[in-house]
């Protein structure tokens, strides 16, 4: 068995840890060269929209942000069909580290939506299947972080949240084709995987700050969960280890 | 099977029965769900009475007026099939433009106007440049007249017979 690479080895918190560590300043060098790039192209570079003038800008953020917290929440709900099926430690670990980051993702969508909204169709906020589904998802990861705080024992709270995760994923499909569904405000996808309606600097730069926030999610996950596998493991041998390490 | 497929395979199932669940529920609710009803579902009955209610579709070309006293704004809603006549008295979004989205909330009067309380503007999801937007204005006016001038064409051997 040792021979062989194993994959199921990095689901051990002990080769997780150091191997997260060393990850994570690619991450971050990486997400802010992507942001740099992207907010050069979108707000210096891409041309003004025909009907929107300037204030189409907010998109560089608005769409990025609403995508990642779509993203962020199927790959919590996978590690929580991992968790419940394989009963696996890492997978808790790793819902609970991205918790936060989708939060805010949904945070951003929303509230940036709300700044678009005002100016481009005359309100802040209206009770359409997109506005309203993404609001949901925000109480979701709400819900999740409340539900998994408010129980002690973490094997319980990670296959409670879990449960929740799962059950919530419906929604996600629900965000992304209310728009096609339903009669909306909110308008129509600009870009998806075969087409897109937006000139080519635009998309580049979307694109751009989309891989921003990728990177910038991925590295802020990888921090947490260091932190919450030493909390979570401080009674074992490699985390006493390298808590004493730190000391020194 | 071990028990870990067994788990899988119910939390697999479990997710397609909600999947399920969810999407007859929202297929029931279909109707609620919608922000707001065309001009041909007003025309249809389709309308809550004495209720408010949203309505939308494009505002039509060459239809915006403002009335005689100074604050009214009279504009036409249609989806190319209906229209309905909108009265507002408001401060209009700055995309409302003739030939573009609309979505209006109010009330229809007896005598089958809408008198609208807020007038919200929906934007397509096409982003290009002021020229690139020109160019395909022209293109597409292009196109009109020559399908114009061909049906003018094909329309003047017939009349000679």
């Amino acid at each position: 068995m040792k021979d062989r690479f194993n994959l199921y080895r990095f689901a051990s918190p002990a080769t997780f840890y150091p191997l997260a560590g060393s990850l994570i300043p690619y991450f971050v060098a990486v997400s802010v060269v992507f942001g740099l790039a992207g907010l050069y192209l979108g707000m210096l570079v891409a041309p003004t929209d025909f009907q929107q003038g300037e204030g189409y800008r907010i998109i560089f953020i608005h769409v990025p942000a609403s995508w990642m917290s779509m993203f962020i929440y199927l790959v919590m709900a996978f590690w929580a069909a991992i968790g419940l099926a394989f009963n696996t430690r890492l997978s808790g670990m790793m819902a609970q580290a991205l918790a936060p980051t989708g939060a805010l993702m949904a945070f951003l969508s929303l509230w940036t939506g709300a700044l678009w909204g005002k100016p481009m169709w005359g309100a802040w906020w209206v009770w359409d299947a997109r506005l309203t589904s993404e609001l949901i998802l925000l109480f979701l990861y709400i819900g999740y972080m409340a539900l998994t705080a408010a129980i002690d024992d973490t094997r319980r709270a990670d296959k409670a949240g879990g449960l929740l995760l799962l059950v919530g994923v419906v929604n996600v499909p629900i965000i992304y084709f209310s728009v096609k569904w339903w009669n909306t405000l909110h308008q129509g996808s600009s870009v998806n995987l075969t087409k897109s309606s937006m000139a080519e600097t635009m998309l580049w730069g979307m694109l751009l700050m989309a891989m921003c926030f990728w990177m910038y999610s991925i590295a802020i996950a990888l921090i947490r969960a260091r932190t919450i596998m030493l909390e979570r493991e401080r009674h074992t041998d490699w985390a006493r280890a390298v808590i004493a390490g730190a000391h020194e | 099977m071990k028990s870990r497929h067994k788990k899988l395979a119910l939390i697999a199932g479990g997710l397609a029965l909600l999947g399920l669940i969810a999407a007859l529920v929202l297929n029931a609710l279909n109707s609620n769900i919608a922000l707001y009803i065309s001009p041909t579902d007003v025309a249809q009955g389709k309308a809550p009475q004495n209720q408010l209610f949203r309505i939308g579709g494009l505002v039509k070309e060459g239809s915006i007026q403002r009335q005689a006293d100074g604050v009214t704004i009279r504009f036409i809603v249609t989806d190319t099939e209906n229209d309905i006549t909108v009265d507002y008295k408001g401060i209009l979004p700055d995309l409302f433009k003739e030939g573009k989205g609309a979505v209006a909330q109010g009330r229809l009067t007896t005598s089958g106007t809408f008198t609208a309380q807020e007038v919200l503007a929906k934007h397509d999801e096409n982003y290009m440049p002021p020229e690139a937007a020109k160019a395909l204005n022209d293109a597409h006016a292009r196109g009109v007249e020559k399908q114009a001038a061909e049906e003018a064409a094909a329309a003047k051997p017939k009349a000679g017979y």
